[in-house]
């Protein structure tokens, strides 16, 4: 197993008829993802791509038997089919869109929270990439040609960066057990500790890289959690060495806004934590290597 | 997005937040007749750019006759303020705002952000007004009063009045500061704010509670259901290299550096931006030109790079995902011969179909630096500028 997505989730679309629902909707297909039909209000009914369409997430869940969905849908309408998906009992949703308002990522947040822990949806993103469990399934908008099935977990913010790490990871023989994404906003579904703590219980992942970036407090949490119960090794890059303070890179979230924020400020702190440090984003490959060897030197 | 400390004080005053009467001017003449509306003796003319710590670079002038106002506002129009907050080239002062002094008994620190850590809005207070957040956290922590409020019932009349009494607010002021906590909290969500500072909120001698100074921000990914906060954008305060861009829907943040780039993905940005500072150059800027990299976007995205003269060498670097290299090697092509590049270009292209994405590139006549990895591109991009910078020099 892999952690939270394999060969066996049944997998619905919302947006499922717009054109980059569609498109990926045929690419995650296409890959071996478990796509069983999607969700597009008022096209309830239908077929497209020679799946069922609902007009809502609990009619397709209940019609096919879905336990994730993936989200598509235009940023003004996207927290409302997160929170559609959560009340219906979808057990994972990665929500790709970007440019959901921060104030609407508040609500879906506190909304989940009306569900027991045990019951409520994990939420991946928005603005992602989405996550792979290379050689089972895709949920996402990555190329799955540039991972190798393997044993080492991927957890980051950015999605090409993440592509970058497993090719250059590929290149070396170095297989993923799931990579996720889960994105660049500063509110989002899935924390790094949430991740770490679903690759630390994960019979299949040996070693975990995280890919985190400048801006809010996530990787210094994640680093905390990681010295006091994590017992596999943790690898970390931090992205905006050259980002200046107060200026938006790209992501909404990637801002340094207060003090710990800057990447040498987090770099120094997973440092002290115990954290492997990637020196250079070209050294991905190489330094999971390395502390590959030191795990089978000791065993 | 940034707004004007006036268009700040509009919105909060429609929240029965108390401001000073005031009134906008573009011209020394109309500054004085602002001045008159006003009334009274004693006025302040305060420079309109989006950034604080105003006062120290001259950029709020305290006045007591129509002459003063008149010099006042004859020095500052058209200036560049600098403030550490604004960079070494300074903002812009294209419009004034007069109001009318106020006797100020007390200042106190009033902020409202997005909390990322409890991910709701907290309220930030301090009773050290005047001051900035940073300094009062280093100078006075343990005047700083926090609080977060749950976004499924608002804010509360509760919470409101703890942080008064906890500032130590007069009996007499306290549903007056009560409605003021309120009142911004409610502007906060009503107009998807990022942030919201009113430093100083004042306590007058006549004993009323005042917004000296007002700054808000806003969430962009907002603005598309706020049109009429959208229209308060003031492109003469931006970095002139990112209005260009922005205009354009391309992703931008300019530096100081002269490599310039066009990278797609703000993480593969970032950590290119990076290797190029491990290789011993400086960025020129960010530029993520964002999933497709169609021909017509690496076109903008060079026009984009070029206009800033200080780019003496572009570093493209692409991972191609959903779309292929070979493509995109066509597109970074036929860009090339269309905006005409006057400076050493390095190309990396990664992911689907790379071989045949490298081929066309070295294969294209053009003067093209082909590199295979990240760290080969960057070294590339620090040489060729090297080389390219002692030339202009000799």
């Amino acid at each position: 197993m892999s952690i939270l997505l394999d060969k066996n989730t049944r997998v619905i679309v919302q947006g499922f008829t717009g054109k980059i629902g569609s498109f990926h909707a045929e690419d995650m297909k296409r890959y071996g993802t478990n796509v069983v039909g999607g969700v597009t209000p008022g096209k309830g009914g239908h077929t497209h791509l020679g799946m069922p369409v609902f007009n809502t997430v609990k009619g397709a869940a209940q019609e096919t038997g879905a336990d994730a969905s993936i989200v598509f849908v235009p940023p003004p309408f996207a927290a409302d089919s997160i929170m559609e998906a959560a009340d219906a009992g979808i057990r994972l949703c990665v929500c790709i869109t970007d440019g959901i308002p921060s104030q609407d990522m508040i609500r879906v947040k506190r909304y989940m929270r009306r569900y027991r822990f045990e019951d409520r949806m994990t939420l991946i993103g928005p603005n992602c990439a989405g996550m792979i469990t290379p050689g089972e399934a895709l949920m996402g908008i990555m190329p799955g040609s540039i991972y190798l099935p393997g044993r080492i977990g991927i957890v980051g913010r950015s999605g090409t960066l993440g592509y970058e790490a497993a090719s250059q990871m590929k290149a070396l023989g170095i297989g993923v057990s799931t990579s996720v994404g889960i994105g660049g906003d500063p509110v989002n579904g899935s924390s790094f500790k949430d991740m770490l703590e679903l690759f630390e219980q994960d019979p299949n992942t040996d070693a975990v890289l995280m890919i985190g970036e400048i801006g809010g407090p996530q990787e210094a949490e994640a680093a905390l959690w990681a010295r006091d119960h994590m017992k596999k090794p943790l690898i970390a890059y931090i992205a905006g060495l050259s980002a200046p303070k107060g200026r938006r890179m790209g992501h909404a979230g990637a801002i340094i806004s207060a003090f710990g924020e800057s990447a040498q400020e987090k770099v120094e702190l997973l440092k002290r934590a115990g954290v492997t440090i990637v020196p250079t984003p070209s050294s991905f490959g190489e330094t999971v290597a390395e502390v590959l060897s030191v795990m089978n030197k000791a065993a | 997005m940034d707004i004007h400390e006036y268009q700040a004080k509009e919105l909060l005053s429609r929240y029965q937040i108390h401001i000073p009467r005031g009134g906008l001017a573009y011209s020394p003449e109309q500054a004085a007749y602002r001045a008159s509306e006003i009334g009274g003796d004693r006025w302040v003319v305060k420079a309109q750019i989006h950034s604080g710590a105003r006062g120290k670079a001259g950029g709020i002038k305290l006045c007591s006759s129509d002459h003063e106002i008149v010099a006042a506002a004859d020095a500052m129009l058209g200036a560049k303020l600098v403030t550490h907050q604004t960079g070494p080239q300074g903002k812009l002062v294209s419009r004034l705002y007069i109001e009318e002094a106020m006797d100020i008994e007390r200042e106190i620190y009033l902020g409202f952000v997005l909390d990322r850590k409890s991910e709701r809005i907290m309220i930030v207070a301090s009773s050290s007004g005047g001051m900035e957040i940073e300094e009062i956290a280093e100078a006075e922590p343990d005047s700083i009063i926090r609080a977060t409020v749950d976004p499924g019932v608002g804010m509360q009349d509760f919470q409101a009045r703890e942080i008064v009494f906890g500032l130590g607010i007069d009996n007499a002021l306290i549903g007056r500061a009560t409605q003021t906590l309120l009142g911004c909290y409610r502007a906060f969500v009503d107009y998807d704010a990022a942030m919201l500072e009113i430093n100083p909120l004042v306590v007058t001698r006549r004993g009323d509670l005042v917004a000296l100074d007002a700054k808000m921000s806003f969430d962009e990914n907002a603005l598309f259901r706020r049109p009429h906060i959208a229209e308060m954008r003031d492109k003469s305060q931006e970095d002139q290299r990112e209005t260009y861009a922005s205009d354009r829907g391309l992703s931008y943040v300019g530096l100081e550096g002269n490599i310039g780039c066009i990278i797609n993905g703000a993480g593969l940005a970032m950590a290119t931006m990076d290797m190029i500072k491990i290789a011993g150059g400086e960025p020129a800027n960010f530029l993520d030109i964002g999933g497709g990299a169609s021909p017509e976007r690496v076109a903008k995205s060079f026009r984009a790079v070029l206009r800033d003269r200080q780019v003496e060498t572009i570093l493209v670097n692409i991972f191609a995902g959903i779309n292929r290299c070979d493509w995109v090697a066509e597109g970074v092509i036929k860009a090339l011969r269309e905006v005409g590049v006057p400076v050493p270009l390095v190309v990396r292209l990664s992911g689907t179909n790379m071989d045949e994405g490298r081929r066309i590139l070295a294969e294209s006549g053009e003067d093209i630096i082909v590199a295979e990895t990240l760290a080969e591109a960057a070294d590339k991009a620090v040489e060729a500028w090297r080389a390219f910078s002692a030339n202009k020099a000799a």
